[in-house]
């Protein structure tokens, strides 16, 4: 059977400021298959898809929906074209219950006075053609009840409209009758705020369904989701393209492509490169046409160099917002030199043990002690006053550059001063110390980076409103004497970071919240391993990001690592979590489910502890 | 005595009624109007116009037209403030303007506009006019407590409460009021839904402006019996903490008004110094932080101020 085209796009641009999002693409999606929108990020993507769906309007070019040319300057007018996206973030409101995100915009079925009067007319006519003059009786009746049907009509009106007006309970049941039908599993009478990621994006299907679209766009329905729930996603995705609806998934995962897709378009730089058919490519070919260049699928992982203890943690329990223990006694060590990958399903505390260890969260008990590789370097003002210098050459902790031991007893300060500054004074031992109360700003000034790029980028590390030249400073204003900033550094450096890591941006002055995600997610952990630390922390560095960038980011750690930082890496893909780290230590449930070699595990294996603990916490779930 | 003080303060609580009930309006769609005290002076100048030019078309003013007076009032006291309310919306959602900026602009210009033109405005038979907004039946007084509690008030009062039980109600249980809260909550998904954000917006900003202005419109004709005072701004702000007080819901603001007039009036009658009696008007405002400090250690969701509010919205901002 042929498959008819639903939406055909022609010579489509787009443009932000200075930036082509888009430019002249071609791309035509039909019904009853999926298509799969490929590139890397700020290839314009979601920019192509949210032109079709009316949230922008292109600058030049044409859309054609069935065939006939159409014009969409905002999203109803896509939903009246029966087109619905579903975006990466989503679009509910965390206040009203699933049903009321549902029924929200819905449109009042169409009743028109005048209509009705035309229509209550025209039956009057036919009435006195039959009655025919002689049957007066019959005559009177009906324009009594035209007239009376005249009169009524402004108040069926009204009673229609407090009739949709009103929000009866009642709706909720008839909306969750479709959801049952359609085999969702959901309450949908449970306010967003309590829902899980899944949940919501279940929600917003329900809701592009309800409004009767057979053209639905999911942008990135995957990156939050776990494996199980994926599955469930691309089964119903599966049900839509046998019902004939027409699905467009945005995504970056090239394996999801192969296995959900009919056809795959691929973007780069805002252009269409190529449409393919997904049986006749594979996903070497796929990257490729991505890319624009061979792109090297090995990561370069070198065997750690003399790795020794960076971070030991003892016993730390944190306790999330809620009150509930997101890390529970947990103990191990992270090595200088070395990465440490952390794996585990999202929210089995990956985030909590990352911030506790950075000081933004409270540490109920436990302790995180730090190894400063001090040893056989100098002691500096930085961090120590004279009176605690002197303390600690009373116990021993210094050494002169011939191995003598330092006695500052009886110096006077100017000498001690002289001899601190001339680096003299070194470090017998490497320093210890505990974090555990010390505040998140200390922590960062003895070198522990924590370079978190959570669910929402803009919120931790980075401020949307400043630019990356501002950004940058936001790690270096307290140095400098003068009460006026520098910004000959932190704008060299930026340069440098754009220049390096390719972030897309029509200057070094442009607010980070224009920028693609990606490239907001450069700017964060180029500025963090540009202050040289040695411990280096970061949380999902390549979600959201194409292969490019992420291989950058991947070469960037083990550059770092080289160096003698101890790399902690916190990511979702199992496959780059055993091609990149040393160790990978799996967390479950707040727990460690078990800390296993980088180069021997198997895939297998780690997923096993990952679900571990999960296994009878869903069960205990089942139960309660 | 302690009647007399009930009384009053149900009576007094009205003019922070209408503020509050048209500012949880205009907060629902996610505009913080800070000109509700501006808007009432318009409100009030509005109606002091409307009963001026309804007077001069009478041959002897004392032969008011009751009704006549009433429907007057309110109509050119919603316009005026309403006209508050569409310079406001235009500043802020279709200039997208800082909206405290803006807000606080409004009320400079609405008192001063206020101040300004009241002094032309012949107030000549105006306690005629008042005496048409405090009127009620006889009837309905039956000189026992529950008929001066609840029955002898002038038609403002019942039209305000009246007012936000409605407010209230289309707020919860309709797909307007739904509609509303989702543009002051998430404007750009209320977009998406396909809502028309500008107009919500708008007819928020409007209808709650003209709502407000009613508050001015009451406090001269009925509370000041037709006599001028230049202090309803002052008012005007305590409508505003109010909406904060009553966690944006119109239908507690009825209790918060009647809690905020009483101790509004009290000092008044209380035999304390003048000093004191100044003091004491500050104790609304406390409330209202005490109530800030509650909610936000609570941080019940619901009981939070919409989630846009503040913000400017336009569909292509990345």
């Amino acid at each position: 059977m042929e498959k008819s085209v639903a939406i055909e796009l022609k010579g489509i641009t787009k443009r932000f400021g200075e930036v082509t999002a888009n430019k002249d693409v071609n791309l035509d999606i039909k019904r009853g298959e999926v298509l799969s929108i490929l590139g890397e990020n700020g290839s314009g993507k979601t920019t192509l898809m949210n032109m079709i769906s009316g949230i922008y309007y292109p600058d030049e070019g044409k859309i054609y929906a069935n065939g006939q040319e159409v014009v969409i300057r905002s999203p109803k007018d896509a939903f009246d074209l029966k087109i619905g996206m579903i975006h990466q973030h989503f679009k509910l409101i965390d206040l009203f219950t699933a049903a009321d995100n549902i029924l929200l915009g819905e449109k009042m079925p169409t009743f028109s006075i005048k209509e009705e009067a035309k229509k209550a007319e025209i039956n009057l006519e036919s009435v006195m053609i039959t009655a025919d003059g002689d049957s007066k009786k019959k005559y009177d009746k009906a324009f009594a009840g035209y007239y009376r049907k005249l009169i009524s009509l402004p108040f069926v009106k009204l009673g229609k409209i407090i009739k949709f007006n009103h929000l009866a309970r009642k709706r909720a049941e008839n909306l969750q009758k479709i959801a049952d039908k359609y085999g969702f599993e959901i309450d949908l009478k449970k306010k967003i705020y309590d829902m899980s990621v899944s949940e919501k994006q279940t929600v917003e299907i329900i809701k592009v369904l309800y409004k009767g679209a057979d053209i639905l766009i999911l942008d990135e329905p995957t990156a939050v989701l776990t494996p199980q729930e994926i599955r469930k996603l691309f089964d119903v995705l599966r049900k839509m393209r046998e019902d004939g609806k027409a699905v467009v998934i945005i995504t970056h995962k090239l394996n999801e492509v192969m296995e959900i897709s009919d056809r795959v378009a691929v973007l780069r730089k805002g252009e269409h490169i190529a449409t393919v058919n997904t049986a006749e490519t594979n996903e070497q070919e796929l990257t490729d046409m991505m890319v624009g260049k061979k792109v090297e699928l090995n990561i370069d992982r070198k065997t750690p160099v003399d790795p020794k203890p960076r971070l030991i943690i003892e016993h730390m329990t944190v306790r999330n917002k809620e009150g509930q223990k997101a890390i529970d006694d947990v103990s191990f060590t992270i090595n200088g030199g070395e990465i440490l990958g952390i794996a585990g399903i999202s929210g089995n505390g990956q985030k909590e043990l990352l911030e506790g260890i950075a000081g933004l969260q409270k540490v109920e008990s436990g302790d995180i002690i730090f190894h400063n590789p001090k040893k056989n370097k100098p002691v500096t003002f930085f961090h120590k006053d004279l009176k605690k210098i002197k303390k600690m050459a009373e116990e021993g902790f210094f050494h002169y550059p011939d191995g003598s031991k330092v006695d500052l007893k009886g110096k006077k300060k100017k000498e001690i001063v002289k001899l601190v500054n001339d680096e003299q004074i070194l470090f017998y031992e490497d320093e210890v110390i505990n974090l555990r109360h010390k505040t998140p700003r200390q922590i960062q000034e003895l070198g522990i980076k924590l370079s978190f790029v959570p669910e929402d980028r803009l919120n931790m590390g980075l401020v949307g409103n400043m630019s990356i030249v501002d950004n940058m400073m936001l790690r270096s204003y307290r140095k400098g004497k003068s009460i006026f900033v520098n910004r000959k550094r932190p704008k060299n450096l930026a340069d440098h970071i754009i220049d390096e890591l390719e972030v897309v941006t029509p200057s070094d002055q442009t607010p980070v919240r224009r920028l693609s995600g990606g490239n907001v997610q450069k700017v964060l952990v180029g500025r963090e391993i540009s202050s040289s630390p040695k411990v280096l922390m970061a949380a999902y560095p390549v979600r959201g990001l194409d292969i490019n960038s992420s291989y950058l980011i991947y070469n960037l750690l083990n550059q770092q690592k080289e160096k003698n930082v101890a790399v902690v890496y916190v990511g979702e893909d199992l496959d780059v979590l055993l091609e990149l780290c040393d160790r990978i230590l799996v967390l479950c449930g707040g727990k460690i489910s078990g800390i296993v070699d980088g180069r021997t595990a198997k895939k297998d294996e780690i997923g096993l502890l990952m679900t571990k603990l999960s296994n009878e916490e869903d069960e205990t779930e089942v139960n309660a | 005595m302690f009647l007399t003080f009930i009384h009053n303060a149900i009576r007094f609580s009205t003019v922070f009624l209408f503020g509050s009930t048209g500012e949880t309006i205009t907060e629902k769609s996610g505009h913080l109007n800070l000109g509700i005290p501006g808007i009432m002076c318009l409100g009030a100048l509005g109606g002091c116009v409307g009963e001026s030019v309804y007077l001069k078309t009478l041959a002897d003013v004392t032969q008011v037209n009751g009704f006549a007076a009433v429907i007057i009032g309110i109509i050119f006291s919603m316009l005026f403030a309403g006209f508050g309310g569409l310079l406001y919306g235009f500043l802020t959602i279709t200039l997208r303007c800082n909206q405290n900026v803006s807000g606080l602009a409004i009320t400079t210009f609405g008192t001063g506009v206020t101040n300004f033109f009241i002094s032309m405005v012949d107030k000549t038979g105006f306690i005629y006019a008042s005496n048409a907004f405090t009127a009620y039946a006889d009837g309905l007084n039956m000189n026992n407590w529950f008929s001066d509690l609840f029955l002898t008030y002038g038609c403002l009062v019942y039209i305000a409460i009246a007012l936000s039980l409605v407010v209230s109600i289309v707020l919860k249980k309709t797909r307007v009021g739904l509609s509303l809260r989702a543009v002051g909550e998430s404007p750009a998904t209320a977009d998406a839904a396909g809502i028309n954000v500008e107009k919500y917006k708008y007819c928020a900003c409007v209808l709650g402006a003209a709502i407000a202005g009613l508050g001015g419109l009451f406090y001269i004709m009925d509370y000041l019996n037709g006599s001028w005072e230049y202090s309803i701004d002052a008012m005007g702000w305590l409508a505003i903490a109010l909406v904060i007080f009553s966690l944006w819901r119109p239908n507690w603001g009825i209790l918060g008004s009647i809690l905020f007039g009483a101790l509004y009036i009290a000092p008044n009658y209380l035999n304390i110094s003048f000093t004191y009696k100044e003091l004491l008007k500050i104790i609304p405002f406390v409330v209202t932080i005490i109530i800030l400090i509650i909610t936000s250690i609570v941080n019940k969701k619901e009981s939070q101020p919409p989630a846009a509010l503040g913000t400017s919205y336009f569909r292509e901002e990345r």
